[in-house]
């Protein structure tokens, strides 16, 4: 169903605009109670050190400082946080858990780990006296690389584990090694793909209010997911969930790490709150969110595609390390999401994928915007690359060679996914993304002319086209209440919380489609668990899938309460009523009509007497929960040029061909994807996080860490196909991450192509790159480049 | 910090005049957000790169987490509150809106600070001008082409004329 409904499919303005743009919107930081606490957290310098002793006496004795606090002041409450996500039910998996701690006690396992929290009466008191905190450590050998880190007589991160393994896995499909030796062509190839980081402009932030006389917590959190906060929350500090409130407000930009829990500032803040009874507040800042809040991305791949000579793929063998961080609160999910990902849209009869998560001293890493599948589709893209060129196939045949076709949906994959389900295409159809992206990108001209032309000049052009698929909109589940109001407003309470991604426009347009209203009177409260308190949050792109499709079922059941007694005041059956423009009427008799508010009033009487059983009011819930993930493809293509003096890189044009299913609001959705895109071209050619052997942050700074302007992002053309999911009643497949995943194969493929003339053999199997980073690879060691003479 | 370290200053901020003892070392940015609760001003990085503080000071746009308040004592302050008038959106802000050139929101507020008197100054700016101008400030969510589209549009509708 690929029409637009009323609302569905609309390219509605957002409602939650008029607040952000007026400064209106509260975030994190704009909350403020009376009395409130500010608090400062002292970090280790050192990135690994066995704990002598904390010296907080100077730091008690500051102006302004109401309380220091270490682990050991934390007394029972000190403990480890929970395992967020088991691990799946993979056969002979091993799994080491160790999770973080709320404040460090005997060691310290990465820079930036805090060891002591100073309460003052304001954040500039606060910082004075953290200077004062003294740490007495004796430094231990760092463990930073990855392969260093599993030689024998390594360091030890966790030294009660016998070594740094945090897990291996294996998981399979067909029988790679029967295979291995007939295979006409074996591409044996290692990839690196390193760390970065979120970035999130607004930093992360608590508030905790714990209220001696009322016995109640109220928590204000920068998290994804305020619900399980919530419970957690409870159990630690020994409350029923009944006395904790955790409010998500508006959140200046998510991308996977504000859905880490419990961090240890989450932990420690609303305790400090109860102690102390007095409202207690933290905001993180740049530098820490450098070095405490959650990082992405470092795997190091050594992988082998088995090929036929007329390009079509007989098997995949890949096995990697995948950097944990100091701890792994998030179980497998990114290395999971990498060895399912790595399949791609591509029909592979033999795959063997193994890894092996190792533990560094380093922030601990979770899911950040595409949470480990970029990782699987550079490899897969890579591989594909190398073979194409071995081969003398075109790049773009040799996809179009291995593309599942349509008719083997659903596609069962036999390993086993995050969502600890058999991982199962849903749906898909990528022949046609590819042929649009092609149009769009001009593949034959630019091949036929605008390349050579251009090189002609002097001027160095390349293509790239690459696909993907993304596992999105996984379970367990999302509810929503839908509630019309006597005004006629409609109200719309979920538990997710949002982000920036327009929940309280797209919500309501599944809602006002149902309903016949108008989406400016609905109103949609996300994050509040006094308004909803079932859920899990958002993350891996399953909002308006789960939740949507929880808002749509709400919807529904509310259509039919209100079509009841809509029938029996308008002498009508509920069949030949129509819900639009705010009222319910009968069809084909324009005057027998009553508005939404009146039907909502009607329904909660003030006296009188209602039938037995009757619920009042015009309200219901319901809730959504999908049997696995819907799986959303793509196609991104791009011709850059590079200036091959200095390296830089200059796009030139950027295509983006997305099937998520039905959309609800291509406005957004095309949003979604325009900033995938540029988080997608940081992590491709500017950000990538540096450390020394002794695990220092160089540049933890946003002027070091480089964030791509709007000099660096083009105007992406997005183009949509659409293969709705049969899994959800709505059709709608996740778009959050699409933007981001490929953009790292693509940049590789199109690189190379611009560079043919001058670095034919060049082959790039690293991100993230950089212009010097290029120059390296290109010209070696060399410290100018001949680019002059070449030009 | 005891009392007698405070500073007295006068500012006027969105047309309206505050006078507040201060301590010396207090930022711009936390002068508006926590002593004047004009909390539209956003902070992320408090190193002066992301834009996100961007205020205009004489009606130019500067960067209120480098500043101290008491560096702009008798001078005058427009924050984004002071955009909208009477629940009427400046035009900027309604072709942010028109747009979708924001989506967390929180970068938004430095934006339109620093386009206020981007396009006061560059009425007729091109594609090529609005970016440049737009590089001081860092969105995470956006990816910058709505921005890019709202400005060119009110370049077209004469906002800056
Ligand atoms: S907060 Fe001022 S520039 Fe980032
Ligand atoms: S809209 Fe989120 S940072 Fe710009």
């Amino acid at each position: 169903m690929s029409r637009a409904g009323r609302a569905f499919g609309q390219r509605a303005r957002r409602n939650e605009d008029y607040d952000l743009l007026t400064g209106r919107a509260q975030f994190i930081d704009d909350i403020t109670l009376p009395d409130t606490l500010h608090v400062a957290f002292v970090r280790s310098d050192l990135a690994h050190a066995r704990i002598n002793s904390i010296d907080t006496t100077e730091a008690r004795k500051m102006p302004g400082v109401v309380a220091v606090y270490t682990a050991a002041d934390l007394g029972d409450y000190w403990a480890p946080g929970p395992l967020l996500v088991p691990p799946p039910p993979v056969k002979r998996l091993e799994f080491f858990e160790r999770t973080q701690v709320p404040l460090a006690k005997d060691k310290v396992v990465y820079a930036g780990e805090p060891y002591a929290a100073v309460v003052a009466t304001s954040r500039y008191l606060a910082e004075d006296a953290a200077a004062l905190v003294y740490l007495d450590a004796d430094p231990l050998d760092a463990v930073i690389d990855l392969e260093a880190a599993l030689a024998a007589g390594s360091p030890r991160v966790h030294e009660d584990l016998a070594s740094n393994v945090a897990a291996k896995v294996t998981q399979f499909k067909g029988d790679y090694g029967s295979i291995e030796q007939s295979a006409d062509l074996r591409i044996t190839q290692r990839f690196v793909y390193d760390r970065g980081t979120a970035a999130a402009i607004e930093n992360r932030g608590i508030l905790a209010h714990f209220d001696p006389k009322a016995q109640k917590l109220l928590v204000w959190d920068t998290t994804q997911a305020p619900i399980p906060i919530r419970g957690g929350l409870a159990r630690m500090l020994g409350l029923a969930v009944s006395q904790v409130h955790v409010i998500a407000p508006n959140i200046g930009g998510g991308f996977g790490p504000k859905i880490m829990m419990f961090y240890p500032e989450e932990v420690v803040v609303p305790w400090i709150s109860k102690q102390l009874g007095r409202p207690v507040k933290w905001i993180e800042d740049r530098h820490e969110n450098f070095y405490a809040t959650t990082q992405e991305r470092g795997q190091i791949h050594d992988a082998e595609l088995a090929i036929s000579k007329d390009g079509r793929i007989v098997g995949v063998k890949d096995v990697f390390l995948h950097d944990n961080g100091a701890h792994n609160p998030y179980g497998l999910t990114v290395p999971i999401n990498s060895q399912c990902t790595l399949i791609g849209p591509y029909d592979i009869p033999h795959y063997h994928s193994e890894f092996t998560a190792v533990f560094t001293n380093r922030v601990t890493v979770t899911p950040y915007r595409g949470a480990g599948r970029q990782h699987g589709v550079f490899v897969m893209e890579r591989l594909l690359d190398i073979a194409a060129k071995k081969l003398k196939i075109d790049p773009v045949e040799i996809r179009r060679r291995n593309y599942i076709p349509p008719e083997d949906f659903p596609k069962a994959q036999e390993v086993i996914y995050q969502d600890f389900a058999e991982l199962v295409y849903d749906s898909g159809n990528y022949l046609p993304a590819l042929e649009k992206a092609l149009v769009h990108i001009d593949y034959e001209r630019f091949r036929k002319e605008q390349q050579p032309q251009a090189l002609a000049e002097g001027r160095h052009l390349g293509i790239g086209v690459v696909s993907y698929i993304e596992g999105t909109g996984i379970g367990p589940y999302e509810g929503a209440r839908v509630c019309i109001e006597p005004g006629g407003k409609i109200s719309i309470a979920t538990g997710i919380g949002t982000q920036g991604q327009g929940h309280y426009t797209a919500f309501a347009q599944v809602v006002a489609e149902i309903l016949g209203a108008d989406i400016k009177d609905i109103h949609v409260v996300t994050g509040d668990t006094r308004e909803f308190h079932w859920g899990s949050g958002t993350f891996a792109s399953r909002g308006a899938v789960v939740a949507g499709n929880a808002c749509h079922a709400a919807a529904l059941k509310v259509r039919e309460k209100a079509a009841t007694l809509a029938a029996t005041l308008l002498e009508s059956s509920p069949d030949q009523l129509e819900f639009c423009d705010g009222v319910v009427r009968v069809a084909g008799s324009a005057d027998k009509k009553i508005s939404l508010g009146d039907l909502a009033a009607q329904a909660n009487p003030l006296r009188g007497a209602v039938k037995p059983g009757t619920e009042p009011g015009l309200e219901a819930t319901a809730y959504f929960g999908p049997d696995r993930g819907a799986t959303a493809s793509g196609v991104h293509a791009i011709v850059l040029e590079v200036d091959v003096e200095t390296m830089m890189v200059a796009i030139k044009r950027y295509v983006v061909v997305h099937d998520c299913g039905r959309v609800i609001n291509p406005l957004i959705v095309e949003g979604q994807i325009q900033g995938g895109v540029a988080q997608g071209i940081g992590n491709a050619f500017y950000e990538q996080l540096h450390v020394d052997e002794n695990g220092q942050l160089l540049n933890a700074s946003l002027m070091d860490f480089l964030l791509p302007t709007a000099c660096d992002v083009p105007t992406v053309i997005s183009d949509h196909v659409e293969t709705p999911s049969p899994l959800t009643p709505l059709g709608v497949k996740g778009a959050g991450e699409a933007g981001t995943i490929p953009v790292g194969a693509l940049y590789a493929q199109a690189l190379e192509d611009a560079l043919r003339p001058i670095a034919p053999d060049l082959t790039i199997c690293e991100i993230p790159l950089s212009p010097n980073r290029l120059f390296e690879l290109v010209y070696g060691d060399e410290k100018t480049s001949p680019g002059r003479e070449n030009a | 910090m005891h009392d007698e370290t405070k500073v007295q200053i006068t500012v006027s901020v969105n047309g309206e005049t505050y006078t507040r003892l201060i301590e010396p070392r207090l930022l711009l940015s936390d002068f508006l957000r926590h002593e004047l609760k004009l909390t539209g001003t956003n902070v992320g990085c408090e190193h002066g790169v992301c834009g996100a503080c961007t205020v205009l000071l004489d009606g130019e746009s500067v960067r209120s987490c480098i500043i101290f308040a008491v560096q702009v004592d008798g001078q005058s302050i427009e924050t984004v509150e002071g955009l909208a008038k009477n629940d009427t959106l400046h035009p900027l802000q309604e072709l942010f809106h028109q747009e979708h050139a924001l989506q967390c929101g929180f970068c938004t507020p430095g934006f339109l600070m620093t386009l206020v008197p981007f396009l006061r100054d560059n009425p007729t700016a091109d594609e090529a001008a609005i970016r440049q101008a737009l590089s001081g400030n860092l969105c995470r969510c956006t990816g910058y082409a709505n921005i890019v589209a709202a400005v060119k549009k009110a370049v077209e509708s004469g906002v800056g004329r």
